[in-house]
């Protein structure tokens, strides 16, 4: 089990940053909003500061990004720590040869994908998303890396919401959050 | 407004920028050479690089917003925006963001879409920066440039990493200016991953 030391000062800034928005996308669901984070610099660099304390010199090669929020977390992740950013995509937005894999949702399935030839078999990965929920979409992203020969090393996520369990989908793979919601 | 017109002529990186961006003709749909820049994050050098020569440039302006358009926008701006000491604001497609928003839409070849902003991401008179990886014909960018006037921010220029022919000759967009590192590649027979 990994979270944050909650005594970490920078914590409580940064979790005080993150806006709830009831009933979004709809009624029952308080939304975590970290868009409140990125307006607040201070914020910002240090939650990038605490992965990036985390994963530097653990010859962590791949950092990749689930779209899309986790575009906006994982490249300066990556360029801190000498690794490369790689998207993972809903279908049809990465142009070329990719691999894809499919995951339940609560109604229904959806598809995340990856470029063929953007990581080598052998390669050590990070798994990068704003936020764990059930763990569904980390699930499949695991599978898309590990499928081409890449060791997930762990998942980041800046928060987890433990109520929809998405530590324990994770199974073996190992979670590490910043704040747990 | 090239970078190599700007004070960037022969810089070694523009190159290693260049090369690092892969053709792929038919995406989404034939007759179109799309030009794909996940390579370029592939190259840990070329992608600091490249943000580099953008945080060299804005570091000084006053610049305290930096707004990326979803989503390739979003694999720039963050970057910029920390190494400058800004806030990064993500300019999202409809339904997406979950406070208020304010939308503006523009026209694309068929039809049109919609860009939105969180009210109160920006401030009057806040000054901004907008990126996105490529521009065509400007329509998504000019519909940036408005959400952020709307909100009282002034938009110092546009920076993108690709400047398609059609912007050629335009140094400026809706009067702000633009800044773009590369021309787009052609296709060649030696290009991959």
């Amino acid at each position: 089990m990994a979270a944050q030391d909650e005594k970490d000062p920078r914590i409580a800034r940064i979790s005080s940053s993150i806006r709830i928005i009831p009933d979004f996308p709809k009624k029952g669901i308080l939304f975590q909003d970290i868009t409140t984070l990125l307006l607040d610099t201070k914020a910002f660099k240090d939650t990038i500061d605490l992965f990036v304390d985390r994963y530097k010199g653990k010859n962590i090669s791949v950092v990749a990004g689930i779209e899309a929020r986790g575009f906006i977390f994982g490249p300066p992740i990556a360029l801190a720590i000498g690794a490369k950013f790689v998207p993972l995509r809903k279908p049809k937005k990465l142009p070329g040869e990719v691999i894809s894999e499919e995951y339940s949702l609560e109604y229904g399935k959806d598809v995340i994908e990856m470029h063929v030839g953007a990581v080598q078999a052998g390669e050590r990965a990070l798994v990068i998303d704003d936020l764990i929920a059930t763990g569904g979409t980390l699930c499949a992203a695991i599978s898309l890396l590990e499928r081409v020969g890449v060791h997930v090393v762990e998942c980041a996520c800046v928060i987890e919401l433990p109520e929809l369990k998405g530590r324990e989908r994770l199974e073996d793979k190992p979670l590490f959050v910043l704040i747990s919601g | 407004m090239f970078a190599a017109e700007n004070g960037l002529k022969g810089d070694p990186r523009l190159q290693g920028i260049s090369e690092a961006i892969r053709v792929v003709p038919g995406f989404p749909k034939p007759g179109i050479m799309f030009q794909d820049i996940t390579p370029l994050f592939l190259d840990h050098k070329v992608f600091k690089d490249t943000v580099d020569i953008f945080v060299d440039r804005y570091r000084d302006m006053g610049i305290s917003v930096v707004a990326g358009v979803e989503a390739r926008g979003f694999m720039f701006g963050p970057s910029i925006a920390l190494a400058i000491g800004a806030k990064f604001v993500p300019l999202r497609k409809p339904g997406k963001l979950p406070a208020s928003v304010i939308s503006e839409q523009y026209v694309l070849e068929y039809g049109t879409d919609c860009l939105e902003m969180h009210v109160g991401a920006v401030q009057p008179g806040e000054r901004a920066l907008v990126i996105d990886d490529l521009i065509a014909t400007g329509g998504t960018l000019s519909a940036a440039i408005r959400l952020l006037e709307r909100m009282g921010a002034e938009v110092v220029e546009c920076a993108c990493v690709i400047g398609l022919p059609e912007v050629k000759g335009q140094c400026r967009l809706r009067g702000k200016p633009l800044y773009i590192l590369v021309e787009p590649r052609d296709i060649d027979c030696c290009q991959g991953m």
